[in-house]
């Protein structure tokens, strides 16, 4: 029995960080505009790109799939309006590497004429949850959290889940979408819950916020009442950056870590955000599959800060532009909040599942990062580190590019939350180093895999040759003995015999090729280690 | 519209070396103006020539090791350890002890060690080791404390014609300008079989400490609090090395209180204080787990008291810190904290 805590702890490290969420939360949640031309990625989420279904010039209705998943870990993508596909190609799309991704690009009729998506469940609450998570799959769903992994295989951990964990927290700074969602949709929220914890068989479910959201936690409060929700426990952690990361809200929530490398369905917990919650209610009782989400659009940069429902694949200057445009101030475009967000180099991007807020930053917000000076090894990262790290220790060894030790120090434990760099006196990008031993040590392995392979391969050959080399000798040891046990005598009988044994052996070696390929395979067999050699240290 | 683009996290920092070292050069002063209290102007040459010395010394390796110097010399990490070597030496000493003490400090002990981060050892505890073990005599010249009862009182004038020129009022032989610290004192006369109730009869002897050491050991205390409090410094070194110290000095105290100094008297006297909170904090040469600096100022400590009572030199902090430096990077590696969702080690 997971025991959920009367009082939540507070997690280790972390930072207090000023909230800054007050100004996008000024205005009532209100829809986009539907843009002229929507660009929709492929691939919006963790796992395998959806493959298309659709062609230039074919017409599409609003939530018609454009592609589907061919893998477990996958997720189909839909239309997000009424209109014409005018272009299947590459396209710049928010993403850490700065690649193009494939997209299908629609032309909007304006009428935002709806498909019949066969999502809507009569009575989802009696239906198998394998029914529910075929939907939820279809419907596109992945976690709106910002990782984006598809939400139907969280609802399917393949052991019993006693735990359902909702992710309310929103710790970063400048981010408000979930908590006008909870304010203003109170009800599809509580909905979405409920689906999920049916689906799951939950015993328990508890949804997690940050204690600098009264107001929320007051919607949701009496949402629960009104819906006579009894057993849905709300509960406010501290305000802490980063206590919204899935680890650290468990660990606030239950006292519990989830094990390294693990995950919370290893100790019966499942975590899902909210507005993924949120997204499988209008998916399973509206039929709407995923093709908008609530984006927080603020900072100094933008006029009228608020949170808009966006088409997913508005392009992100027309969202811009719905909120008054930019400020003279603009001077970064970020995807995310100011601590884990990616830099966006323009605004022609589209806005994706994961894109839970635009921040259009001035340059007091985000300031150019001070020249790095050398680390004194204070520890005030240590102070803050909320996975109990030595992030010097592992800058230490990531910049000397030594990743075994830097494995010993379990870099792979760092969550790359930012907190050690935004309290470093040395003004050290540290994150940027733990990326990069990450991503070399991924290379490495890789590099590894296929080293095996080849010697895998010539192993299997040498052994193949040895093998057929011993096959000819034995076959050349019998004859051989053949030969000797001939009787010496020489009568007729003997004598023809022998003809017929010779005639035999001679028919023999023509039916048999492979003996001499044999052979010569023994002799290119010589070279042949060294050059295979050769190609492994390639 | 284009942007440019930097990587996360972005939000403005609110630290920097520069600022940290300005703390702990500020939460020095309370135990700096004490110091000048009780033993005059030849504090405050020691602390210009000191500094002077180290930010010149800083300058010109920088320049040779082409690196940056405006930006280094501000981090304040040079004119820190000129401070805090200055605030170790006998304020009678002449002019070129602090010089010599700085420059070697920077230079070698910082500079040809690897540079700020890099060096392995505090600077400023091997320019004082320096010039402990080179200039032993030099190294005595403490007068003795104001409001002592003494024959002659130190002027400014004098003070500098002393230190400057090496020439000594009239009529006065150095020996009777200066005194030994409370303890030398102790050692000596635990030597000639004195008990500790007679050592501390002495005027020389205050309250719990060495008379006018135990104010500036609290000034000094008062400053490494504020430190902790502004985050500037962390607990677990002052408290490892004064844990130690307080408790070893009570086992042996309590074993023998004829024979041992009072842990009070170990607390509150030397460069306790100064080494606790300032010296052995020092990050770059100290141990950085939150574990392993505990065990490396309980390090510090224990050897101080066994410098302090069996050794041959008056005060110890300065050959602790530097014998627990070695000890920092294997000290680190095997007090790892337990990394979230590990199980317990």
């Amino acid at each position: 029995m997971i025991e959920i805590l009367e009082q939540p702890r507070q997690i280790f490290g972390g930072l207090r960080l000023a909230a800054n969420k007050a100004q996008s939360l000024r205005t009532p949640l209100r829809s986009a505009p539907l843009p002229e031309r929507l660009i929709v990625p492929l691939s919006q989420h963790i796992g395998e790109p959806a493959e298309t279904l659709v062609q230039v010039g074919d017409k599409v209705l609003k939530g018609q799939p454009i592609a589907r998943s061919l893998n477990y870990i996958s997720a189909p993508v839909h239309a997000p309006t009424s209109g014409t596909v005018t272009d299947i190609g590459e396209y710049a799309v928010p993403h850490p590497s700065g690649l193009k991704a494939t997209c299908v690009v629609i032309h909007a009729d304006g009428a935002d004429r709806s498909a019949d998506t066969g999502l809507k469940m009569d009575d989802v609450f009696c239906a198998d949850p394998a029914d529910i998570r075929q939907r939820v799959r279809e419907a596109g769903i992945v976690g709106l959290g910002g990782a984006g992994f598809p939400t139907a295989v969280k609802l399917n951990p393949g052991r019993p889940v006693e735990l359902l964990v909702i992710n309310a927290a929103e710790c970063e700074p400048y981010i408000s979408c979930d908590e006008a969602l909870m304010c203003e949709r109170t009800a599809e929220v509580i909905d979405g819950v409920r689906i999920m914890r049916h689906a799951l068989q939950a015993q328990q479910v508890v949804i997690g916020v940050e204690d600098n959201m009264p107001r929320a936690v007051d919607c949701l409060r009496r949402g629960l009442e009104a819906a006579g929700e009894r057993d849905i426990r709300l509960l406010a952690v501290p305000t802490v950056y980063p206590a919204g990361g899935e680890k650290q809200l468990i660990y606030a929530l239950t006292g519990k870590e989830i094990p390294s490398q693990g995950l919370p369905a290893d100790l019966g917990m499942v975590c899902h955000n909210v507005g993924t919650a949120a997204a499988v209610a209008r998916a399973l009782l509206q039929g709407e599959p995923l093709i908008s989400r609530i984006v927080t659009i603020t900072g100094a940069g933008v006029s009228q800060p608020c949170n808009l429902e966006v088409r997913i694949g508005t392009p992100i200057a027309d969202v811009i532009a719905s909120c008054g445009g930019y400020t003279e101030q603009a001077a970064h475009l970020l995807m995310g909040g100011p601590m884990m967000g990616i830099p966006l180099p323009n605004d022609r991007m589209p806005v994706i599942k994961t894109s839970n807020c635009l921040l259009a930053a001035s340059v007091e917000e985000i300031p150019p990062p001070p020249a790095a000076l050398p680390c004194i090894r204070c520890a005030r990262c240590t102070e803050v580190c909320p996975a109990y790290l030595l992030p010097q220790q592992l800058f230490w060894y990531a910049r000397s590019r030594d990743f075994d030790k830097v494995q010993d120090y379990n870099l792979f434990d760092c969550i790359e939350c930012g907190c050690c760099a935004r309290v470093c006196p040395s003004h050290i990008p540290l994150v940027q180093y733990y990326r990069f031993a990450k991503t070399e040590i991924w290379d490495l392995e890789r590099q590894r895999t296929k080293a095996d392979l080849a010697r895998q391969r010539h192993e299997f050959r040498v052994e193949r040759l040895e093998r057929e080399k011993k096959a000819l000798e034995e076959r050349r040891a019998a004859a051989k003995k053949g030969l000797a046990a001939r009787p010496k005598s020489g009568d007729a009988e003997a004598k023809k015999a022998e003809i017929a044994a010779a005639l035999a052996r001679v028919k023999g070696k023509k039916t048999q090729p492979a003996t001499v390929s044999a052979m010569r395979g023994s002799a290119d067999s010589e070279q042949g280690p060294g050059s295979d050699t050769g190609s492994d240290s390639r | 519209m284009d942007f440019p683009t930097q990587s996360s996290p972005y939000l403005p920092v609110d630290n920097g070396v520069g600022r940290l070292m300005a703390r702990v050069s500020v939460a020095l002063l309370p135990g700096a103006l004490c110091l000048f209290w009780f033993f005059g102007w030849g504090v405050v040459f020691n602390l210009l020539i000191s500094t002077l010395t180290a930010l010149g010394a800083e300058a010109l390796m920088l320049l040779l090791r082409r690196r940056p110097v405006k930006a280094s010399l501000l981090d304040g990490s040079a004119l820190l350890t000129g401070l805090l070597l200055a605030l170790t030496l006998p304020p009678l000493a002449p002019w070129w002890l602090p010089m010599l003490g700085a420059g070697f400090a920077i230079v070698v002990a910082k500079h040809l060690y690897g540079g700020l981060g890099y060096n392995p050892f505090n600077p400023a505890m091997v320019g004082f080791v320096v010039l402990i073990i080179s200039f032993p005599l030099q190294m005595t010249l403490w007068p003795p404390p104001q409001g002592l009862q003494h024959d002659y009182a130190l002027h400014f004038g004098d003070t500098l014609q002393l230190v400057f020129g090496g020439t000594l009022p009239e009529g006065r032989a150095l020996d009777s300008l200066t005194m030994a610290t409370p303890l030398d004192n102790a050692k000596t006369q635990f030597g000639l079989d004195y008990t500790w109730s007679e050592i501390t009869a002495t005027p020389l002897f205050g309250r719990f400490g060495g008379y006018g050491w135990e104010w500036i050991n609290l000034a000094y205390l008062a400053g490494g609090l504020w430190l902790w409090r502004k985050r500037a410094i962390q607990w677990q070194i002052p408290t490892g090395m004064l844990g130690a110290l307080f408790t070893i000095a009570l086992l042996f105290f309590i074993a023998d209180s004829d024979s041992f100094g009072s842990p009070l008297f170990h607390l509150f006297s030397g460069a306790t204080m100064l080494g606790a909170f300032f010296i052995a904090t020092d990050p770059v040469s100290a141990a950085t787990t939150p574990r392993g600096r505990l065990y490396y100022g309980a390090g510090i400590g224990v050897l101080t008291y066994a410098i302090r009572t069996w050794g041959g030199y008056p005060d110890a902090i300065a050959f602790s810190v530097l014998l627990m430096n070695m000890a920092a990077p294997t000290i680190d590696y095997y007090t790892q904290p337990r990394v979230f969702g590990h199980p317990d080690k």
